[in-house]
């Protein structure tokens, strides 16, 4: 402990130096964050998938309906236990940043295949027995500071027009996992609504299914029924569902692994040029040390140190600021990512990743500054 | 620590050779000196004759080619660079000719450097720095950092940093050779007494003839080689 002192003053000596890499490294923590959390949060949205529950949509996109009269024919498939269908509303809410999910549900049979979506029971009544009810996800709620009872006006974009809607719940989710930023509401409004020609038409049907094991047969039998039809089907499981969802936008994750490294490498060089620079300056001081009867091992040890020291320093503003900002901001990227947060092993990942660059980035002056020897330093000087 | 001849110092056919790409310089050649315990020798002599050099050698922080540097009881040839490290810690203070004081630390902590070596407590360091700085008149500078010192109060933090310690032998390149008279003989008023008063041995080099009156023995160099 006695050497901090020694430590903090020398990262103090250039303060604008100093200030600058602990800013350049908090930057490089910051956008390793963000991107991790974008994969993170990839992975939240399969786990949070059912294994138990399939997906049916329209075999050639899903911006083509099914018709609401497929519900009874898959629901006497063998192998289903429940049947529930909706649609993607595609609004705003007040602007078109406000962006986040709102789906057209089916209230008789929602809660039957979404038990992950937890209610109060008098909300569940209230929700139920409201045409122009809807309920909001807990992140929602606090994002837009929305309480029971209040009216929200939704821009409708796929279905035009302004579509009021009236908070009888706030749900939270089973897990930590289970998307919280998310409008139900009833799909009986929305079809009423709707004109002839587009009423009656579902967007999406969740099926339930006895158990995991029988989703691969239960998905060849549904999609059979339709095969020769005008509207034939693509059934797969929720987690399929996501992962194709999320493959169209290609190997995100590798993408995203490569560049935050990369980001994480290229502060790396700079941190070690500016070590270097740093203990080249102060070789005479080194040597004085080392005059004194500090070991080379402990040269080696202070100078390393400062390297770590400033890194960590920098990791822990990168990795605690990209924590607070997605906390405070309720970030979603307009819906696409609803569990955006940067999880603990992020933030212990990052400063890991800070260490390392620490220790990297301070091996090379340390290892000079502790081979340096006193009179060919002196001699320079003296 | 002397050995049974009463000697803190001997250097016995002392040879350093520099080697600069293919070229060989030699800087001293078979010097053969004693310094008494208790002792305050003035190393004399032209720049480029060795006696930085020689300084270094006996202070621990170069070694020679060939011969013996024995001081306090250790043939320092012998240790390896961790040893003499802690050798050096525990029996030498050394006073530059620029003062090298941290400009990042204060006063006080520049003194508190070579104690930072020690087992000893916050407490401890903090009064035996204290005592130093009493010593060489600047305790009531002890907050400040060198930029905000003059030259001889840098250099007389040099020395208090130098004695805080207690090492054994103190070794003062050109200690005055940037300073004004006024400051200089300070200085060496300062060094006769921590020799006269504390019984430190010191081995002082300098190229002015009134700073090596203050010594008790004055040897010369020329040429890597002690004039009889």
């Amino acid at each position: 402990m006695k050497f901090v002192r020694l430590v903090l003053a020398n990262l103090m000596r250039a303060k604008r130096r100093t200030f600058l890499t602990v800013f350049s490294i908090a930057i490089a923590l910051f956008l390793f964050c963000t991107l991790r959390t974008v994969i993170t949060s990839f992975e939240a949205s399969l786990r949070a998938s059912n294994a138990s529950r399939l997906i049916v949509r329209h075999a050639s996109s899903l911006v083509f309906p099914l018709p609401l009269s497929y519900k009874e024919r898959i629901a006497q498939v063998a192998g289903v236990a429940g049947v529930s269908y909706g649609n993607w509303f595609g609004g705003y809410y007040q602007n078109p940043k406000n962006q986040f999910a709102q789906f057209a549900v089916d209230i008789s049979t929602f809660f039957d295949l979404f038990p992950e979506v937890l209610l109060q029971p008098a909300e569940k009544d209230a929700f139920r027995s409201e045409r122009t009810a809807c309920i909001v996800g807990r992140g929602l709620a606090k994002k837009y500071g929305w309480k029971i009872g209040d009216q929200i006006p939704i821009i409708g974009t796929i279905f035009p027009g302004e579509w009021r809607l009236t908070v009888r719940g706030i749900y939270a989710g089973e897990t930590r996992d289970t998307d919280e930023n998310t409008i139900f509401f009833h799909w009986d409004y929305l079809n009423e609504s709707l004109p002839d020609v587009r009423k009656n038409q579902v967007g999406i049907y969740w099926v339930k299914i006895a158990s995991a094991d029988m989703a691969a047969a239960a998905s060849r039998s549904v999609d059979a029924l339709f095969e020769n039809s005008s509207q034939p089907t693509k059934t797969e499981t929720e987690k399929a569902f996501q992962a194709g969802f999320i493959s169209m936008i290609g190997n995100v994750q590798l993408l995203l692994s490569i560049l935050g490294s990369a980001i994480v490498f290229a502060i790396m060089l700079v941190t070690i040029n500016t070590m270097m620079m740093a203990a080249r300056e102060r070789t005479t001081e080194i040597a004085i040390l080392k005059t004194i009867g500090f070991t080379d091992r402990l040269v080696l040890l202070l100078v390393g140190g400062e390297a770590l020291l400033l890194s960590l320093l920098g990791g822990a503003l990168g990795c605690g600021l990209a924590a607070i900002v997605f906390h405070e901001s309720d970030f979603t990227a307009g819906g696409f990512f609803p569990n955006f947060r940067v999880l603990p092993e992020t933030i212990g990942l990052g400063l890991v990743l800070a260490a390392v660059m620490g220790v990297l980035s301070g091996l090379v002056p340390a290892v000079q500054a502790g081979r340096l020897k006193i009179a060919n330093a002196l001699r320079k000087v003296v | 620590m002397a050995s049974e001849n009463g000697n803190l110092v001997e250097l016995r056919d002392v040879h350093k050779i520099y080697r600069r790409d293919r070229i060989e310089i030699p800087v001293l050649q078979g010097v053969n000196l004693n310094v008494k315990q208790g002792e305050f020798l003035a190393l004399m002599g032209p720049s480029g004759s060795g006696k930085s050099t020689l300084l270094n050698l006996i202070a621990g922080i170069d070694l020679p080619t060939k011969g013996e540097v024995r001081v306090a009881g250790e043939s320092l040839g012998t240790l390896a660079s961790e040893r003499l490290s802690r050798w050096r810690a525990r029996h030498v203070g050394f006073i530059f000719q620029l003062y090298n004081l941290i400009p990042v630390l204060t006063a006080a902590q520049n003194v508190e450097l070579p104690l930072l070596l020690t087992r000893l407590s916050g407490k401890e360091r903090r009064d035996r720095v204290k005592l130093a700085l009493e010593l060489v008149s600047l305790a009531d500078r002890d907050n400040h950092y060198p930029r905000m010192l003059s030259g001889g109060e840098e250099q007389r933090v040099a020395i208090a940093r130098a004695i805080v310690a207690d090492p054994t032998l103190l070794v003062a390149d050109e200690p005055t050779g940037d300073l004004d008279a006024k400051n200089a003989t300070e200085i060496l008023t300062l060094l006769k007494r921590l020799n006269e008063e504390l019984k430190k041995t010191i081995i002082m080099v300098t190229h002015d003839p009134h700073a090596a009156e203050r010594a008790h023995v004055t040897v010369h160099l020329d040429t890597g080689v002690l004039a009889p």
